[in-house]
């Protein structure tokens, strides 16, 4: 850990880090030619499987074995779409790799497009992002320039296209097969699997969906080897069968109250506190922790005495919370209220939520109002049991909904309940001291439609009403 | 056959039957609450209401394995062994929190909302719904958006299960709708300019679960419990739709679509749904009447247009003595069999002209035709003639006489002088201020017969020159059978009665061939039938989605699926 070198940061601060020649004079591209010519595409399928590479996006899953989805003779095209939506709060590791290095995240496209059989790819890179589009657009064209890109690809006979697509900002492209039916052209509203994608996908076709990081990770694979990139993070657990091990370098987002926020590398498994206290410079002012989102608030909140927690794919779940997610971490400090902090969180997901599956839609939306109310003072000590039961019911996991936008908008709100009760009891008693404990019945619907007759509308205005 | 366990019952199903969970536990009797899932419609699982728990069964050992999760039972196969648990804690507790989760933002005006009585929403609110609103928010307003021409929206009703979005684009083709906003936010809406305007556009008030989609000719015209209905059948065209007339106190107020595997699926086009107000339109023909000859001109009952009102009682008797008297020669008789009568009417026609002339001219009656039929995307077809028993009609005249004379024939048969009398059935919808369905110069060809019988639901340029003007019935008035353009042979009843003393085709010939009763259009049927190889499938009991004519053998009920579908698909 003490002589871990950054990998695939290693463009960061180098001069015009971002061009083919830095690239090229740094070992880019060298696998590449080799790899395309002399193998085959099921053996970069066993490289990345192999290497136990698990995907950067969110999930997690295993990126070879995810290739092996797609069918065996498919004739017709399969596309690979790498993810760029990037949108997770906190989350920012994409952006750092494509400005910075956009050829390493080209190589990688090349040999994932190469392992399965794509010969086109699109990029889906979300609307903030200007300056990854600038930096993305201009490798691209070096690529074509040089011969990374187009057809016949450093005379290895394989041919790739990619597309750089802009999206116009929203959460829910980053899903994948939102991500899809927005590249399609249509609202991106997640479809139901199955079908998956790797069967169905883009435009019918079988697809493959990858994050960024993913893709840098592939090239480092096959530029340095398996047992290179094995040697780092958290082994197998031999007791669990499921487990499949958190292996190589990972991007860490540290951000919130800290003294240096930045996008740090680190062999998976770090903790919290290291990353606080070594990378981030401790809690800034001088000031005690009290919480952290794990990896983007979709994975909920760590208390301080959690700090201790592996940050590797199946650390925070052992502390209640959803994964490592984008391994976005986000300190908030003693200052912090948890009120704020999940009604923050509840605004968010309600204002992304894509409003398809009935639970999610009113589920963040009903949370929110709830948050809003308690903050103004207005609480009732009924609302922690209402708040705990939406986020233990609303979701994927439960079966309720149709992707995980769901479980992500749940997550906070089940830690924030239940690891900091005493916090929201007390702010409840205290800024409604006569109210915390009444449930008002809500008054009988007051007649305002358009198409209410004038009668009634003037029956209202008159205070009039029977009711 | 592969066998599904529905709440611990095995059920058969076909062993290419691709069913999915809510139609498998069907079978088992077992009602599945859902909103998003249509038969018709493509599946997207959003609403959530339908979750159940699910499961296999091996078949070696019998042992059952769960899902941990709930799964939505829309999108969910049912397969051999596959196991649906319909009414677990788990699930029961599931739909009341999706209930309670549909009426947080719910304006929940069902008094002055047209689907109350008919809304899912209050359905499922008392089967699978909880007693408490434990939502502390204020529900929206109602607002209403104006969507095209018939529909109208309740924006706020709306439950986002788009199922109005998905008619719009993979039946009708049309794409109109669309959803707007993000979230709880979300609504339904049209891009400005582009108003929900196609010819199936009614389909999407039939979709809507709740009443957030308003049909702009039913809205606040009838509560819906009022309602009673009858399995009638379109007959704006030869596609000859199952429909349900819906109304009241003999007056209509709506017709919807009735599921038919066999014709129209779950849809009915908007010229057919409000099709109906020529029933109800004041200048029909309400009398039967005989022109004044010189000898009474000077009575005084006589109207305007010179008819004298007759009784019905006369009309049997004197009807056939005119006719007999002016066509004494044989083969001097023309008679036009409308293909808007049923099979049974026109059976009876043909056989009372043949018993006043039994070389009698039949000719199918007048065939109103737009330019071409219209498919849509979804597969619906309109058809291009409109009337709705073309083929009935030929089959029966075919009985009595040369087949294939058609209305061009007729007009060149009596133009050549060779009828003395002519009795001409018609009863199309051409209400005013449509043009009657025949102008003054096409008329022209009857005049100078001795006498001239027309039968019409409205005025047109034969009146002038009939001896006799004698109504005709609405399509929901007649009872009987039609014959569609696929030769499928659908039988209905009459729904409402027609104005006071009109009366039904059906009923005058019945009584003009002296049989005893009331008219029974099966007995008719069956006797057409029993004397008739073409048209032997009429023979039994109609179901309710009809029977192929072009199958030459009985059709049993029970091996067509015509289960018992709910109102509610
Ligand atoms: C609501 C939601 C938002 C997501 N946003 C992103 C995103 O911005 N970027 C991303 O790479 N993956 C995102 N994902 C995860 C993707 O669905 C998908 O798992 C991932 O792109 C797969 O790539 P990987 O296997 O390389 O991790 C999101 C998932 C959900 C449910
Ligand atoms: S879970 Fe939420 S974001 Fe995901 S599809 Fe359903 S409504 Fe949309
Ligand atoms: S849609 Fe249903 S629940 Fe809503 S107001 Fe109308 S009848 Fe009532
Ligand atoms: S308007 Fe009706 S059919 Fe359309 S989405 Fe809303 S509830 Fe569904
Ligand atoms: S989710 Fe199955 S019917 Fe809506």
């Amino acid at each position: 850990m003490e002589d871990f070198k950054p990998v695939l940061l290693e463009a960061v601060g180098v001069p015009n880090g971002h061009t083919l020649a830095s690239y090229l004079a740094r070992g880019g591209y060298a696998p590449l030619k080799r790899l395309l010519t002399e193998k085959k595409p099921a053996d970069v399928v066993e490289l990345v499987k192999a290497s136990g590479l698990r995907g950067r996006g969110g999930a997690g899953f295993s990126t070879g074995l995810k290739w092996t989805f797609l069918p065996k003779d498919h004739t017709g095209p399969i596309y690979l779409c790498i993810n760029a939506d990037e949108s997770e709060p906190g989350t920012f590791n994409n952006r750092i790799l494509m400005e910075d290095d956009p050829h390493q995240v080209i190589e990688g496209i090349i040999l994932s497009a190469f392992a399965t059989r794509a010969s086109t790819a699109y990029i889906y890179l979300r609307y903030e992002y200007p300056r990854s589009w600038d930096r993305l657009q201009a490798a691209i064209d070096e690529a074509y320039a040089g011969g990374y890109l187009g057809p016949n690809i450093q005379g290895s006979g394989f041919s790739l296209d990619i597309y750089l697509h802009r999206g116009a900002a929203a959460y829910i492209c980053g899903e994948e097969t939102g991500l899809i039916e927005s590249l399609e052209g249509k609202r991106a509203w997640p479809r139901i699997k199955p079908p998956f994608p790797a069967v169905e996908g883009l435009f019918k076709q079988p697809t493959v969906v990858n994050n960024i990081e993913t893709m840098a990770c592939v090239a480092q694979i096959a530029r340095r080897g398996v047992e290179w990139f094995r040697s780092i993070g958290v082994p197998a657990d031999p007791k669990n069968p499921r487990d499949p091990g958190s292996y190589g370098p990972k991007l860490y987002c540290l951000s919130g109250h800290v003294e240096k926020p930045g996008c740090y590398e680190a062999p998976l498994g770090i903790t919290v506190r290291e990353l606080v206290d070594r990378f981030g410079g401790g809690v800034w002012k001088g000031r005690r922790a009290k919480a952290a989102i794990p990896g983007g608030i979709s994975m909920g909140l760590l208390t301080e005495a959690e700090f201790d927690t592996p940050l590797d794919f199946s650390g925070p779940s052992k502390v209640g919370c959803l994964g490592l997610g984008t391994a976005a971490v986000v300190v908030l400090d003693e200052t912090v209220s948890m009120i704020d902090f999940l009604h923050n969180s509840c605004r968010f997901f309600a204002h992304e939520s894509c409003g398809q599956c009935t639970p999610c839609r009113e589920g963040t939306s009903w949370s929110l109002r709830m948050l809003e109310r308690i903050k103004q003072g207005k609480g009732r000590l009924v609302d922690l049991d209402l708040l705990l039961e939406i986020g233990n019911t609303m979701g994927m996991m439960p079966g309720s909904t149709i992707c995980g936008l769901a479980d992500g908008a749940a997550w906070p709100i089940k830690n924030a309940i239940k690891k900091f009760h005493g916090e929201f009891a007390d702010f409840i008693r205290r800024t409604n001291p006569d109210g915390w404990m009444v449930t008002e019945p809500v008054p009988a619907l007051a007649i305002l439609g358009s198409h209410a007759s004038e009668r009634l509308h003037e029956r209202k205005k008159q205070n009039t009403s029977r009711f | 056959m592969p066998t599904v366990i529905v709440d611990g019952k095995d059920i058969q199903i076909g062993a290419d039957e691709r069913l999915n969970c809510i139609e498998a536990a069907r079978r088992a009797g077992a009602e599945i609450p859902h909103y998003c899932w249509h038969p018709g419609l493509s599946v997207v699982a959003s609403c959530r209401m339908c979750l159940i728990e699910t499961g296999s069964r091996d078949a070696a050992t019998g042992k059952v394995s769960m899902m941990p999760k709930l799964v939505p039972a829309c999108q969910t196969p049912a397969k051999d062994g596959t196991v649906i648990v319909t009414a677990s804690d788990l699930v029961k507790d599931s739909r009341a929190r999706v209930e309670e989760a549909l009426l947080i933002d719910h304006p929940i005006d069902c008094p002055i909302c047209d689907k109350a009585g008919e809304c899912l929403l209050q359905d499922y609110h008392f089967e699978h719904g909880q007693s408490e609103r434990r939502a502390d928010i204020h529900p929206f307003t109602s607002r209403r958006r104006d969507v095209g021409p018939t529909v109208t929206l309740f924006v706020d009703r709306c439950i986002m299960c788009t199922r109005c979005v998905r008619f719009a684009r993979e039946v009708a083709g049309t794409s109109e709708l669309m959803v707007i906003n993000r979230g709880a936010t979300e609504e339904i809406d049209v891009f400005p300019g582009f108003p929900l305007e196609n010819k199936l556009a009614g389909n999407v008030v039939d979709l809507c679960p709740v009443g957030a989609l308003g049909d702009k000719d039913f809205l606040y015209q009838q509560r819906v419990w009022f309602l009673k209905r009858e399995a009638n059948v379109c007959g704006g065209c030869a596609a000859g739709c199952s429909i349900h007339t819906e109304h009241n106190q003999d007056t209509i107020y709506r017709l919807k679509p009735r599921e038919n595997p066999h014709v129209n699926q779950w849809w009915i086009c908007d010229e057919g749904r409000y099709g109906w107000h020529h029933v109800h339109d004041p200048s029909r023909v309400l009398e039967a009447g005989r022109r004044l000859d010189a000898h009474s001109r000077a009575a005084t009952a006589a109207d305007a247009s010179g008819f004298n009102a007759v009784e019905w009682a006369d009309v049997v008797t004197r009807l056939r003595s005119d006719l007999k008297t002016a066509s004494p020669a044989a083969g001097r008789l023309a008679v036009a069999v409308s293909p808007m009568l049923t099979v049974e009417e026109a059976w009876m026609l043909c056989a009372i002209a043949k018993s006043i002339d039994p070389q009698a001219y039949l000719a199918v009656g007048f065939v109103p035709r737009s330019e071409a039929d219209e498919t849509f995307p979804g597969g619906f077809t309109i058809r291009a003639e409109k009337c709705p028993n073309r083929l009935g009609v030929e089959a029966v005249i075919a009985l009595f006489d040369h087949p294939g004379h058609t209305w061009t024939d007729l007009l060149e048969h009596v133009q050549a002088g060779h009828a003395d009398a002519a009795w001409i059935t018609a009863g199309y919808p051409t209400a005013p201020p449509h043009s009657p369905w025949i102008d003054t110069a096409t008329a022209a060809a009857f005049e100078g017969l001795k006498c001239l019988v027309v039968q019409d639901l409205f005025d047109s340029p034969l009146f002038a020159l009939a001896t006799w003007r004698l109504p005709a019935a609405g399509f929901a008035e007649r009872a009987g059978t039609w014959v569609n353009i696929a030769m499928r042979a659908q039988s209905f009843k009459q729904a409402i009665r027609p104005p006071a003393g009109v009366w039904p085709e059906g009923r005058l010939y019945w009584n003009m061939l002296g049989r005893l009763g009331l008219y029974d259009p099966t007995a008719v049927r069956r006797q057409i039938a029993e004397s008739s190889a073409s048209l032997a499938a009429l023979a039994g009991d109609m179901p309710a989605t009809g029977v192929d004519l072009r199958i030459h053998q009985l059709v049993s009920a029970d091996s067509i699926h015509t289960k018992a579908t709910p109102s509610h698909s």
